[in-house]
């Protein structure tokens, strides 16, 4: 019987090409494994095998999305495959979305199946989900003995066309799909047994999770503007130039605290912007644009606003997981507590 | 309050000389139940006995009942109809099982149902495991709609009356009793078990989507307190025409699930201490003054839990969502039984309504799943209704007879008093 032929895909890390600083090479392939794909080709049965890798850096990826799955995806048909495998990526963002771009666009030009590895929080899990299988994982690469296992399961089952049973059966990210199953007990006998087991502070699986919908309850108004301390907070990623605390491009994994004081205006000598979702142009050329500086500071000299506080935060919004973003929030919203800032404006893009 | 219900098994429905139950069968005296039926409603009406697996497809489904007759006890089945409004739900009833009398008719045209006594069809309704009595009637020029949908609603009500007589006689083959007793003295029968209440929530929509409770039009009620066997006597009658999948027939009510597995379950590890009924207007007034009346009268129930059931979709999932949080807040645990409305594709939002109180729900189902059906040898009613029926769509009925319909056209099949097994999970 000829062999089932498999196609890896990894970052820079994981392809041993390096760290942060090789996150901008672009796509290769190369024969067989590497990285954790040896161990990937230890849990496949015998007839199937890796035949080769395919590595591009996440920054690249990231910021040439397009260009980068069509490369990708040439790369990957050189190796005539049967299933693609991307992966894992657990809690890192921007290899998520490479691996959820990428598996979506070979299995839409290839017509293979795709299967790839998540944890549940990473934003190319939310992004994808619905096209692609993703294998739930833990959320460092601390757990890659369990992930490697559960990736090579799910893919075998894939390849040889198995149906699969529902996310909890299997093991993969809920797609939000519904779909209609005989349950061996009628819905009044369920719902009996689930009330119990709640009254009763027992864990019950409710059969319908309720979508989330995150509401913040607005404060009150300022009452005077002209007596309080505003201060400035972005997602849309301005940065003094060059970027000093090197806040990605997306999924960002940080926020960074800058000193505005005597600063009046943001020029595009001293400001940018490192935010990879939206064309940069009018950001760079004045930052204001996105941070209005300018126009607070002369909010503050006309007295309409007490005064503008002297540090700002900023961050990078695209892709940023809802966890990140609330732990951000958190500790941004802490420190300006502590500087006793009466009301916040918040840019994003 | 308590009630002997006993069950007669029904084997066989035949037609002859005299109704009566005869060895397992119950004879039908066709033109006897014809006169009775007279209506001057009805340019024709016609009777026909169907049983499971039979090639037969019956549509527009308008309701479906089952044959009860009060043997003992105050009031009659169906109270608030023929002149008697008397409470029931004590003394004896006997029940003919295994049979139904289903009414069939275009009333509103997109929102009967279709029943397949066989095939693929058939899997997802209850009534094709029955043997029915299917009465169809024609309506008569110029009638109004609600005008025809009361006169068949009378039609089935008079018929499962008149063949019930002919279980009066008969020895049951299964006596089950129910028992609640008034609240004071429940809430001391089982003192340390779980307290438990259901809240069951009727279709008021108006305009042909109407539930009544004691022959009173549920739109115009305050929600109330019910003991769970006046259920059983047909003290809720449904009087609407929504959609087939999620309407509760006067059956599912005689036949309540939700009341069965409580009852089930009562003394042993739970005490079941009563029914609160209330309704689905359309304001956001009535919503809100509804539901906050149901909370109020939980609250004094003094229970640890309610089972809320749902019934229809879309607008009355704010009132479900309401009466959730409402209990909730008051400490009081709650498990609702909905059904999902997700898409064809089961990638949509399931209900129009959420809270994330709601974390405890059991589901009918996908409504919008689609199904092939394929042609069937006989058909009562009008077919062509499945093009335009709830669930159906232009063209959904083809040339050579099969159907391709969402299951929301087909009667009882995402029932959302937990009826059936099926239900959805996340894929």
């Amino acid at each position: 019987m000829a062999e089932i032929r498999v196609v890896h895909y990894l970052n820079q890390f994981f392809g041993q090409i390096g760290g942060e600083e090789k996150a901008d090479i672009t796509p290769f392939s190369q024969e067989g494994t590497v990285g954790p794909g040896t161990a990937l080709q230890k849990e496949l049965a015998n007839d199937i095998k890796i035949v080769g890798t395919v590595i591009c850096g996440d920054t690249y990826f990231n910021e040439n999305i397009e260009t980068a799955a069509d490369k990708i995806t040439s790369l990957v048909a050189g190796f005539k495959p049967d299933i693609l495998i991307a992966g894992p990526a657990f809690n890192a963002g921007r290899y998520g979305m490479a691996c959820g771009a990428v598996c979506k666009a070979v299995h839409e030009k290839l017509t293979i199946p795709v299967v790839t590895g998540m944890y549940e929080e990473n934003p190319g899990a939310d992004m994808y989900k619905k096209d692609v299988y993703i294998v739930k994982t833990g959320n460092s690469a601390a757990q890659m003995r369990k992930a490697i296992p559960a990736l090579a399961k799910l893919a075998m089952r894939l390849v040889w066309g198995e149906v699969l049973g529902s996310s909890a059966e299997e093991g993969y990210l809920a797609r939000g799909v519904r779909k209609n199953v005989f349950h061996k007990q009628r819905g009044s006998a369920r719902a009996v047994a689930m009330l119990l087991q709640k009254i009763k502070g027992e864990t019950f699986v409710t059969e319908y999770p309720m979508p989330v919908f995150d509401r913040v309850s607005p404060r009150s108004a300022i009452k005077d503007l002209s007596k309080a301390k505003l201060a400035l907070v972005t997602s849309g990623g301005i940065v003094p130039k060059g970027n000093p605390d090197h806040i990605e491009s997306s999924s960002a994994s940080k926020f960074g605290r800058y000193d505005i004081t005597g600063v009046n205006d943001l020029t595009k000598e001293t400001y940018e912007t490192a935010h990879g979702g939206y064309d940069p142009v009018y950001a760079n050329e004045d930052a204001d644009r996105v941070l209005p500086v300018d126009v607070l500071r002369q909010l503050e000299k006309e007295k309409a606003i007490g005064n503008l506080h002297n540090f700002y935060y900023a961050t990078v919004g695209n892709g940023t997981s809802i966890a990140n973003s609330k732990k951000y929030a958190h500790a941004i919203g802490e420190e300006l507590k502590q500087e006793k800032v009466d009301g916040i404006i918040l840019t994003s893009t | 309050m308590q009630l002997e219900l006993g069950h007669i098994e029904v084997k066989d429905v035949q037609f002859g000389a005299k109704t009566e139950f005869r060895n397992g069968t119950v004879f039908i005296n066709k033109n006897e139940l014809l006169e009775i039926l007279k209506n001057e409603h009805f340019s024709k009406i016609e009777l026909d006995i169907v049983h499971p697996g039979d090639a037969v497809r019956i549509c527009p489904v308008k309701d479906v009942l089952e044959p009860r007759v009060k043997i003992a006890g105050s009031g009659q089945i169906f109270p608030g109809y023929f002149g008697n409004a008397e409470m029931v739900g004590s003394g004896r009833t006997h029940v003919l099982k295994g049979m139904t009398v289903l009414t069939v008719g275009t009333i509103v045209g997109f929102q009967e149902g279709i029943i397949d006594m066989s095939g693929p069809g058939a899997e997802y309704t209850p009534f094709s495991k029955t043997i029915n009595l299917v009465i169809s009637a024609d309506k008569k020029e110029g009638l109004f709609q609600h005008e025809h949908e009361a006169a068949l609603r009378h039609t089935g009500l008079k018929a499962a009356r008149y063949v019930a007589e002919a279980a009066r006689n008969a020895e049951p083959d299964q006596i089950s009793t129910f028992e609640t007793r008034p609240l004071s003295e429940q809430l001391n029968q089982y003192p340390d078990l779980p307290r438990v209440a259901y809240v069951y929530m009727l279709q008021t929509q108006g305009l042909m989507h109407d539930t009544y409770l004691y022959g009173v039009d549920v739109k115009s009620i305050l929600p109330t307190f019910m003991y769970p066997t006046e259920v059983m006597d047909g003290a809720i009658i449904s009087g609407n025409c929504v959609s087939a999948c999620d309407k509760n027939t006067t059956y599912h009510h005689l036949n309540n699930p939700v009341i069965d597995d409580l009852f089930a379950r009562h003394g042993k590890d739970l005490s079941f201490v009563g029914v609160v009924v209330t309704n689905e207007n359309v304001t956001l007034l009535d919503k809100e003054r509804s539901s906050s009346f149901t909370a109020k009268l939980v609250e004094g129930l003094k229970v640890d839990g309610v089972i809320i059931s749902e019934e229809g979709f879309g607008n009355p999932d704010a009132d479900l969502i309401m009466n959730c949080k409402k209990i909730e807040a008051l400490g009081i645990k709650t498990v609702l039984i909905t059904d999902e409305y997700a898409g064809r594709d089961g990638a949509s939002q399931s209900l129009a309504d959420g809270h994330p109180l709601a974390n405890a729900i059991v589901s009918g189902g996908n409504a919008n799943a689609t199904i092939d059906l394929p042609p069937m040898g006989k058909i009562i009613g009008h077919i062509d209704a499945v093009n335009i029926i709830a669930g159906g769509f232009d063209g959904a009925l083809k040339k050579d007879g099969s159907i391709t319909v969402e299951i929301q056209a087909i009667t009882g099949a995402t029932n959302e008093l937990g009826f059936n097994q099926m239900g959805a999970i996340e894929f």
